[in-house]
């Protein structure tokens, strides 16, 4: 997996992968103890970030630059996934106050 | 040798930032702090890293793409932050003990019937 680059590059990559592998999983017990909605979907947010920190990290170890595509369509799917989840809370947010009057 | 350094080090850094903003997110009390760490620590890492990719294979088509997404990041992050905090405050999240000034509440007293007002201003 590590084939190219020096012993320096090889040692970074491995700390690289450890260290977003924690990331990971970080995100995810925010993602589950989430005490609000909106906890959970900045838990989503932070979770393509670190897919697509993961993916260029996976590039320099294969030396595949093809999967730069996939971080681009990672990017787009949280975004608009961000944007229609807060769509939904603010509406379930102006319901609850319309109900309130 | 020089560039193997650069990209070790932009590696480096930026699964670091990565790792600050999971941190951040899992231990900070309300919710605008954990998505201020998540977006500005995530973006800078996620931009850090991609760029260490350019660095590594030196080739145009590489460095375009790195940069169009490091490009898109920096123009939605800001907005999708904005845009859940926005959402979020709206369906009345509870401030952290310690918030110093709530300007919105402040201006729109009967606007927030459910929150209490000490809990957010003045209270030691």
């Amino acid at each position: 997996m590590f084939s190219s680059g020096s012993i320096l590059l090889q040692s970074v990559l491995i700390f690289t992968f450890g260290a977003l592998s924690i990331s990971l999983i970080l995100a995810m017990i925010r993602l589950i103890l989430g005490p609000s909605l909106p906890d959970r979907v900045v838990a989503l947010d932070l979770i393509a970030y670190i897919v697509i920190t993961f993916i260029g990290a996976y590039v320099i170890a294969t030396g595949v630059a093809d999967f730069l595509d996939a971080a681009i369509v990672v990017a787009l799917i949280a975004f608009l996934g961000t944007l229609a989840f807060a769509r939904y809370v603010q509406q379930a947010a102006d319901k609850e106050e319309d109900d309130k009057i | 040798m020089m560039l193997q350094i650069t990209i070790a080090v932009l590696l480096f850094f930026g699964s670091l930032f990565v790792l600050v903003a999971a941190i951040g997110v899992v231990r900070l009390p309300d919710l605008l702090m954990k998505m201020h760490a998540s977006t500005k620590a995530g973006t800078l890492g996620a931009g850090l890293t991609l760029l260490s990719v350019a660095f590594v294979f030196g080739e145009v088509s590489v460095a375009t793409r790195v940069i169009a997404i490091i490009f898109f990041l920096l123009l939605t992050a800001p907005v999708a932050a904005h845009v859940i905090g926005r959402a979020g405050y709206y369906s009345g999240l509870n401030l952290w003990k310690g918030t110093v000034v709530d300007e919105f509440f402040a201006d729109h007293p009967g606007r927030f019937p459910s929150r209490n007002s000490e809990n957010n201003n003045k209270e030691k």
